[in-house]
């Protein structure tokens, strides 16, 4: 059994909470007791329906007010699949904490209320899932009982939505028509839409082909953590991390970057024992043929497939605080497993998340704009293009003083 | 990119391979960034699958740091003589953090209803000081429990260990942030994505030794508020209360005073994760009189710095 990781997305209101509280239910993945508390909170508001969006908001202040403050994750699994899912906030003040939910996302459901069509923030947050390349998108016409089931309405969200993707960069979107109020659609095919041909959305969501998504072309090894015991192991010395991307065999060359010293690969080591392969996501332990100087933070990647090494980076940032990203000032990078200091050298343009505009040159970049950034770093890093490599194209920027995550980067094409 | 798929086919992993995997790169990536981390240890099963994987990243290097344990004194015996055991096998060191000790110094004092779930914070946050412990990993899973579901796996604290869950750090991609400044700290959740089903399939499948309470046996037991609570030093039937034999086992190991199992037959690995897979309960509503104070109990407890 594989897993879909999936985010929802879209404006406030239209139903992002209530659509997954529908999947859980129909899919029987409810626990009697959390269902229980759910309708006792339910009927104590006076609601007139058990309000299923209480199943994900799960602080105080979100059942207080009825909105998403921050990402809920939630499990559940069908017999072809396990799910996990981020339900993400919709309000603009909290979309550093959609962007959290949709970062590691396989598929976003991109949520639309029939009765609005595209809002701002339904704009603002399929941008934010094409620059986070999620590699499928749902669109989901929800409350389609408040339009009458009307096709026409279904048609023209649909329209509107291909007229505006147009200008971003998605490979794979599916558009749903549902109702996650009453169900229509969510797991089995609604009666009152016969003029919809398409999957569910249950069924959409365990069969969608994920496998491919993976890259297991370029070898990418960002060492964690040099392990050498001290314990009588003799002269033990490897290095742990994350397979990111490629397959990495015993007896491959390799060059470590950034110093590029040549070794070969003599051994993957797991707790359980060696291994004839290593390929993404698995977390080994690789023994080179050589005593070369390695340390976290360097890469071990193929001599013929090497990502760029680079003090300049040029991306996209999503900014994610209060005080401004400004020209001229300095933050902590990370990218990878390797940790160094950026100095933002240019903004080159501001996106309107509205009409995908581009502002030229603005000063500073404010809390949740998205913009096109060029960046020098005190250390090389070795990239790659985000759109090829997920995982060597992301960096986050953390505010020195207060030690906050403030910026989430994509590296795009040199 | 490949689209070859008996080569996508081929490089596919489980589900239990992959959350395995994030589990050592979080744990690697908390050890890499920070100082003084500690592994807080139960003998819960949660805790027994973190400290088994903690091995594994390491692995063949000790642990490289030590384990903590909040010892309430509401303790089942055969879960404390299991942590002895499994500590003195791995030879890390442990640090326990005594609420009975904390009692009789004044320093926490003990609640009108016996539970000692609340102020083993204070102890926690004390001994995680009197250590100099700038990092706390522990197996709490987000789907626990709705205030669990929403907090990062790397979760700032504050000074005082609190919580602040308006404020969470962006968590993007596997880029975790432990920056902190002296006196701030770090709890840890490598089993984040792991659901109970998860944990229970792992340690079939890996084989991995837990306390005898985890399966069903025999055992003396009463009912309380319709759940049933085992006769031990800690829990005592009430006059009134009818004293039966029933096969049953824990689904959580907490306050031994609190804890309730469960009704089951089932007695190995293989027969908990059938078990599980039908339940219709959480663990935590079938079995922990803690959770059921009020709707945000465990939002609260954790904005006062409880894991």
């Amino acid at each position: 059994m594989d897993i879909l990781r999936f985010a929802t997305a879209g404006s406030v209101d239209d139903g992002k909470s209530t659509l997954i509280g529908r999947l859980l239910f129909d899919s029987k993945s409810i626990f009697t007791d959390q269902l229980e508390a759910v309708e006792a909170t339910s009927a104590q508001r006076g609601d007139e329906y058990t309000d299923l969006a209480l199943l994900t908001d799960g602080l105080r202040a979100e059942r207080e007010q009825g909105i998403t403050i921050d990402v809920a994750y939630r499990y559940f699994s069908t017999p072809k699949r396990k799910f996990i899912i981020a339900d993400t906030p919709g309000h603009i003040q909290y979309t550093r904490n959609m962007v959290t939910g949709a970062s590691t996302a396989d598929l976003a459901i991109i949520l639309v209320d029939a009765r609005k069509g595209l809002q701002e923030q339904s704009r603002r947050h399929a941008t934010l899932v094409s620059l986070l390349r999620v590699p499928h998108i749902v669109l989901a016409i929800n409350k389609m009982d408040l339009v009458d089931w009307s096709e026409d309405v279904y048609r023209e969200i649909s329209e509107e939505f291909v007229d505006f993707a147009a200008r971003l960069e998605f490979t794979d979107v599916t558009t749903i028509p549902l109702s996650a109020l009453t169900g229509d659609n969510v797991v089995s095919r609604s009666a009152n839409m016969d003029w919809f041909e398409g999957p569910s959305l249950l069924h959409h969501l365990e069969n969608v082909y994920i496998a491919s998504d993976r890259n297991l072309v370029d070898v990418r090894f960002p060492v964690q953590y040099v392990i050498r015991p001290q314990n009588g192991q003799g002269d033990y010395r490897a290095f742990a991390g994350q397979v990111i991307s490629g397959v990495l065999r015993p007896g491959d060359d390799v060059i470590v970057l950034p110093s590029g010293l040549p070794s070969r690969v003599k051994a993957i080591d797991t707790a359980k024992g060696e291994l004839a392969e290593a390929f993404s996501p698995m977390s080994v332990t690789v023994r080179l043929e050589d005593e070369v100087d390695v340390s976290r933070g360097d890469m071990i990647v193929r001599p013929n497939n090497q990502p760029t090494v680079t003090q300049d980076l040029d991306a996209m940032i999503c900014w994610m605080d209060s005080e401004p990203m400004r020209v001229g000032a300095k933050y902590a990078i990370k990218h990878t497993t390797r940790s160094a200091r950026a100095l933002i050298k240019e903004i080159k343009y501001e996106l309107d998340v509205n009409t995908l505009h581009r502002h030229r040159s603005p000063s500073d970049l404010p809390l949740n704009a998205i913009g096109r950034v060029t960046l020098r770093t005190t250390q090389p890093l070795m990239v790659d293009p985000y759109q090829r490599n997920r995982q060597a194209g992301s960096f986050i920027l953390i505010d020195e003083a207060t030690n906050r995550t403030v910026g989430a980067g994509t590296i795009t094409e040199h | 990119m490949t689209t070859d798929t008996s080569e996508t086919r081929r490089y596919g992993l489980s589900q239990l391979d992959h959350l395995e995997a994030e589990a050592i790169y979080i744990i690697r990536e908390l050890v890499a960034e920070n100082e003084r981390p500690a592994l807080l240890f139960s003998g819960g099963k949660d805790s027994v699958v973190m400290l088994n994987l903690a091995v594994r990243a390491f692995a063949p290097g000790p642990i490289p740091f030590p384990v903590v344990h909040i010892d309430t004194g509401h303790n089942f015996d055969e879960v404390l003589a299991f942590r002895d055991r499994v500590v003195e096998q791995l030879g890390v060191r442990l640090i326990v953090g005594s609420v009975q000790e904390a009692i009789d110094e004044g320093f926490v004092r003990e609640e009108p209803n016996g539970s000692r779930n609340r102020i083993q914070t204070p102890v926690l946050i004390r001994t995680a000081e009197q250590h100099g412990l700038s990092a706390l990993f522990g197996g709490a899973r987000r789907d626990e429990e709705k205030a669990r579901a929403k907090e990062r796996v790397f979760s700032f604290r504050d000074d005082f260990g609190q919580w602040d869950p308006k404020n969470q750090r962006p968590e993007l991609w596997s880029l975790y942030n432990g920056r902190i400044h002296p006196g701030e700290s770090i709890r840890c959740f490598p089993l984040s994505n792991w659901t109970e089903l998860d944990i229970w399939q792992y340690i079939a499948r890996e084989d991995i030794e837990l306390p005898d309470i985890y399966y069903a046996r025999e055992r003396e037991v009463f009912l309380r508020d319709g759940m049933y609570f085992t006769i031990n030093q800690h829990c005592r039937p009430g006059d009134d209360d009818e004293v039966f034999v029933e096969s049953v086992r824990y689904r959580t190991v907490g306050d031994a005073t609190l804890t309730a199992a469960v009704p089951s037959t089932a007695t190995t690995p293989a027969e908990v994760v059938d078990e599980v897979a039908a339940t219709r309960i959480t663990e935590r509503g079938a079995t922990r009189g803690d959770d059921k104070v009020s709707e945000a109990a465990m939002e609260d407890r954790k904005k006062e710095g409880y894991f």
